[in-house]
Formats: structure tokens, sequence, C-alpha cells
């Protein structure tokens, strides 16, 4: 791989000789552990690891699930029962599924705002950001399709309520809708296609997520500084990083095991805190719950979806120029497309040539503002559109535009940066001072080495 | 103990018809449930209780029907009386084509009622006031779940009714409004087989004690599960952080 020089694999004895020859396998995975990482990452850069453990904790135990799971209508909401209560440990997996949704989704917003505080989405690292975008679109797909698996109310309804949105593209939306759910409406042929493409998914995200991460060894990790390792030389490269193993290996394994520690105490003492009760009645065509919840996961977005109705004045008169093929609904649509959409272009948007939001004075307050926006999005989406909670929508949702379209391309030329260190291996070395008055080693460390 | 909180009690109306004015916002007491916490666990005898209280008040019209007889084992039941228990069910045999007496292999029968609802899930299902104001703090702080839902729903009728459309109402101050089953539990209403006072509080506790099993019969494994996880998780993230300490020990100046 091209990027920060660095040692790589040589084969030693004559069998490595022989395989490296005919399939460089080893050379690959040692040069991916290896690869030199910049040494002051702090604890956002766990988020990585913490996700693609998600990835296999969910594809394990939903391999699992499958084999007792039956996809039809009349027998998914028994076959959960079932699993609940007669597969061993199945209340464990399905719980852990579950769950593990959430946690999936928690560490992804950590993982984006991450990004979009250091400026990891900016030059070069603009395919990994974009890359990191799709992946995000296709969790949302499974999670959407997987909710709907368990055949309760909520998945029924929300199926109904998310398809129908595509029904709101003027001309061909009906057909769309239509082919979506393989027939008028939320039935068995739904919940077929859904199991099926639930299955696929993942795996398709599993090899998107070896896209990205081959993406950024190609270009090295960001970091908190924004800087970017010296490359001019192995020496030189070699003070600003270490390598991935094992230093941040077990750095993000101890992340992951405190995470498991606070996962594994919901799952096993408040596994359905995260869930909407509605989902423990069998779903049913004929009675509709009186307020439809998607997940806590999807509220931020679906936020964005409620807010732009036909009291807006930008929705009417989008609606009078478009001649109403634009109308409330599509509108919403699109703007629920778009968030994420201008999320995608930050890269473009952002015209400040200064990586990190350390060393930018007004950026700090923006992004602040947007994670704070973000959290009332989600409480909001999660409140009736009744009152005052549209208001207070749609002021969230232009904010969470403003930030995009707006402050970020202005602030490239209204901010002054602060001043950055020269080299990562500066930064690190402020906040780790040698120890005053010693040179080499200090007596006593032997006895005391866990410190 | 018992604390008195006023909850946004989200009703959905659910299996329970349409034809009542729609839940507002209820009264859910936070009653003492011996399955509460990390370390709770279901109070065998309250068990057996409630299963009384189901089979003699609920059962006329409630169903439970994700629930396999064989299971009432758990209950601390032996096998001849669970035998026993199923054979005052009777249950349609697809291969017999015919009625016969339930064995403990077949489940609960389902509702009797076209609108009473099936309560092996009703636990769960009523656990939905996400108090207060959305934030969902009283679940978490408090435990409040589907069993208090349940055990207020059963103790809040005011002895108020009305007459909509044809059907009889019963004014509950849980439920937040009218709703179409009429109060069942009453004082001495009941004879518990082991001599406790059958208050309406009691059976009603007892029943959603009952119906909290019904709905997660294996809570207390899971707990167990948590526990060991979260036990032996913490010793890893101790290891792991001295090893995390030590790799980097020499790398911050620190050795």
């Amino acid at each position: 791989m091209a990027g920060i020089p660095h040692d790589h694999y040589e084969p030693k004895s004559s069998g490595e000789k022989w395989l490296h020859k005919r399939l460089p396998i080893v050379g690959l995975l040692y040069d991916t552990l290896m690869i030199p990482t910049p040494k002051n990452l702090n604890w956002m850069w766990i988020w990585g690891i913490v996700l693609t453990f998600c990835l296999a904790l969910q594809i394990v135990t939903g391999i699992v699930l499958a084999m007792h799971y039956t996809p039809h209508v009349n027998e998914a909401f028994a076959s959960v029962e079932h699993i609940m209560r007669n597969v061993n440990g199945g209340y464990m997996l399905r719980y852990l599924h579950s769950n593990g949704a959430s946690l999936f989704f928690l560490a992804v917003y950590l993982h984006i705002f991450r990004g979009l505080y250091y400026g990891s989405y900016k030059a070069p690292r603009e395919v990994t950001w974009i890359i990191g975008m799709i992946i995000y679109l296709a969790m949302m797909g499974t999670a959407f399709m997987g909710y709907v698996l368990p055949w309760g109310q909520m998945s029924f309804w929300g199926a109904t309520v998310i398809t129908g949105l595509f029904g709101a593209i003027p001309g061909i939306g009906e057909s769309i809708q239509t082919w979506l759910l393989g027939g008028p409406s939320v039935d068995n042929a739904t919940l077929t296609r859904f199991f099926s493409l639930h299955y696929l998914l993942p795996f398709v995200i599993a090899g998107l997520v070896i896209l990205h991460i081959w993406a950024f060894h190609t270009t090295g990790n960001n970091n908190p500084t924004g800087v970017e390792v010296r490359r001019t030389s192995k020496e030189e490269a070699e003070k600003d990083t270490l390598s991935f193993w094992p230093y941040f290996v077990i750095k993000d394994l101890f992340a992951l095991a405190l995470i498991m520690v606070v996962f594994f105490a919901v799952v096993g003492f408040m596994p359905n805190y995260l869930g909407h009760p509605d989902n423990y009645i069998e779903a049913n065509a004929l009675a509709t719950p009186a307020h439809i919840v998607p997940e806590w996961y999807f509220l931020p977005f679906y936020a964005i979806l409620r807010a732009f109705d036909n009291t807006v004045w930008i929705v009417q008169l989008t609606t009078f120029i478009t001649g109403g093929i634009i109308d409330a609904k599509f509108f919403g649509v699109l703007a629920m497309f778009g968030a994420i959409a201008v999320m995608a272009l930050a890269p473009w948007l952002d015209t400040s040539t200064v990586r990190s939001g350390r060393y930018r004075p007004m950026f700090k307050w923006w992004f602040a503002l947007l994670v704070v926006d973000f959290i009332v999005l989600m409480w909001v989406g999660a409140m009736p559109a009744e009152g005052i909670y549209p208001v207070i929508a749609l002021i969230a949702s232009t904010y969470w535009f403003a930030y995009f379209l707006v402050i970020l391309p202005l602030l490239g030329v209204l901010e002054k940066p602060t001043e950055r260190p020269e080299t990562i291996e500066a930064d690190f070395a402020a906040s780790h001072p040698p120890k005053s008055g010693t040179a080499g080693t200090v007596p006593g460390a032997a006895a005391n080495p866990a410190e | 103990m018992l604390k008195k909180l006023s909850l946004a009690v989200a009703m959905t109306t659910g299996l329970v018809t349409g034809a009542h004015a729609a839940g507002g916002a209820g009264e859910v007491t936070n009653y003492d449930f011996s399955f509460e916490g990390p370390f709770g666990t279901f109070d065998e005898a309250q068990l057996q209780r409630g299963l009384q209280v189901y089979t003699e008040v609920c059962s006329a019209c409630h169903g439970l029907r994700y629930v396999p007889f064989r299971t009432l084992t758990d209950l601390g039941y032996s096998e001849e009386q669970v035998r026993a228990y199923a054979a005052q069910f009777e249950v349609y045999d697809e291969i017999e084509e015919d009625f016969r007496e339930a064995a403990p292999t077949d489940h609960f029968p389902m509702s009797q009622l076209e609108n009473a609802p099936d309560l092996s899930l009703m636990a769960k299902a009523r656990a939905g006031f996400h108090g207060p104001y959305g934030t969902g703090l009283n679940q978490l702080f408090k435990g409040m779940g589907g069993a208090e839902y349940i055990a207020s729903l059963n103790t809040g009728y005011t002895g108020g009714e009305k007459e909509e459309a044809g059907v009889f109402l019963y004014e509950n101050t849980a439920y937040g409004g009218y709703l179409a089953m009429a109060q069942q539990l009453y004082d001495d209403g009941i004879e518990y087989a082991d001599g406790t006072p059958a208050t309406i509080e009691q059976q009603a506790k007892d029943v959603a004690a009952f119906l909290m099993w019904t709905a997660e019969p294996k809570l207390v494994d899971r707990k167990q599960v948590g526990f060991l996880a979260v036990f032996f998780l913490s010793v890893l993230s101790v290891l792991l952080y001295l090893t995390n300490k030590r790799i980097w020990a020499n790398v911050k100046n620190k050795d």
C-alpha cells in the first residue's frame, strides 16, 4: 500500500516464501495490522473497531436467528416468541441482535461526528468519507428492514409509513412503492423480500467496510491535529506514528471491553428499554397505533421529514414554482434524504484549509451547536407532530441544512485559525512531556510495572 | 411503599378496538415487584397466586396463546400438577379434527372474546409510558414497566360508566379514560390457595407479576447472563487497561 513509508512483510522461511510468491495474503494481513498510525489519536478514534465488532456481532447472531425465524405473516411473530421461549439462549440472541443495532448506530453517529469535528472528510480522504456515507445508508436500510421482521405493530406501520415515502415521488412514486412492497400494501411479499435483503445487505456492508479501510489505509489516518504524518523518510514517519499492533489494537480492545460492559448491562437488565412496546403486539392492518414512531436512531431524520409541512413558506413557494409537482409530502422526503446528502458533500462544502476543529475558534461553536441540534432533532422526532413540536423541528432542521450549506462554506473565509503544531511528534510531545530531571530509565519503574 | 406518579400514558388503542374514547394521560402507580432491579427474581408464591387469578378471572375472556403449559413447572409445580392443570382446558386437535383435553405440550387457549387481547406479552406491550416528557427516565430509574401498568389498570376503576354506541365503557384512572373491560377484581373475589388475603390490590399485583412471567419467562436467566457478562467484562477491562498502560508507558515518557 502506498502512503506512509514503513517496513513491509518479508517472508523468511521457505514455506512463507513459497506462499508469498503465489498469494501474498500474509503480507496483506501483516501490512494491514502493522500500518503506521498517528500516535496522537485520542479516544474518539476507537469507534471504527467498535463498529467492526458490531457488524460481526449482528452477522453472527443474525445467522443463528435466521435458523429459527419463519418469514411468513402468519408465523413471523410466533416464531420470534419461539426464539424467546424455546430456543436455547434464544432470548440472548434476539436481545443482543436488537440492542446490537442500537450500539451500531450509537457508534456510527459518534464516528461520523468525530469525522465532522476533526475534518476527517477533507482531502485526501473524500473517498473514505463517501464510502462511509454509503455504509451508513446501507445500515439504515438494513436496520429498517430488520425491524419489520418481528411483524409487530410498529414493524408493520413503520414499513407502511417509510415505503409510503417513495410513493410521494411524483409520477413514478406509486409504481416504485408497489415494486418495493411486492403488492399494493405491506403483506407477505413485503416480509419475505425484506427478510432476504436484511440477510444480504450486511455482507454488502462488510464489502464496503473493506473498501473504507483500504481507502484510509491508503491516505493514512487523520488525527486530532489534522496535521499529516511526515512521509519524506521512514525515520521521520516513525517519529509521528506507531504501528497499529499492539498500540492501537490493545487501546481499542480496552475501549471495546468497557463499552461491552455497558452493552451487556443493557441487554441483561433492560433489553426492551430502547424498543417500542407496541412491537409486542402482533401486526394488525386494521388497528393503527396512536403514534407511529421509528427506532431512536432514525428519529433525527424522521423529524426532518415531518418538519416541512405545507404551512412552511419555502414548501409553499416550491410547490408554487414547480406547479405542484413538489408537494409538501415530496418536499419532506427530499429534505430527509437531502439532510444526509449535504453531510456527504461536506468535503466540498467546507472551504477551510484547516482540518481539525481544534484550531478553528468559530467552527468549534457552530459544531457544538450541530451536536445539540442533532439531539434536539432526535427528541422532537419522538414527539407527536402537534403544538410547539413542529416549530422546534423546523428550526432544528433549518440549522442542520444551514450548518452544511451556509456555515461551513462561509467559515473558511471568515475564520482566522489558531496556530497548529508543526508535526504530530510535536503535538504528542507537548501533551506527554518527559519526566523532569530524568534522563534514561527511572529507578523503581520495574518494581511497579503496572503504572 | 407506593409512590403515586402522574405519567403520560401513551396508550395505544391496539386490540381494545376503537369504540371507546382514545386513552389520554393515565396514572400509573409505581408498585414494587420482586423481579425489579438487576438482582430481582420472580416470587414463586406470587406467580402461583397470579396464575390462580388468571385462571379464575382473566381466562374467561383472555388467552395466553404463546405460553405452553409445560413451562408452568417454572412456577414450582410438579409435572403431575401441570398435567392436571392443563387437563381443565380444551384445545382443538388438528390431527384428530376434534376438541380434546389439553396436554402439557399444548399452549394456553386463545382469547375467548374478539376484543379481549391476548395477555401473553401484555406486560411488555403496555410498558409504553416513556415519561416524563418522553425521556424514559421513569423506566430507567424507577424500573416502571408493563407490570405496574397492569396492576394499576386493575385497581384503577372509579366506578364511572357510560354507554357509547350500545357498548358500556368503564372509567379507569390508569387508562386515563373509559375502556371496554369492566372491573374484574373484587375483595375476596377469589380465595387464594395459600391463604393470602385476596384484596383487590393483592390480586392485581399477583396477576401483574404472573403476566410479567408469561411475557418474559427467561427474565431471571437473562439477568444472570447479564450479571456474569458484566462481571467478566469488567475484569477483562481492567486487564486490558493495565496492558494498555504498560504498552504505552515508554511512548508517553512514563517508564
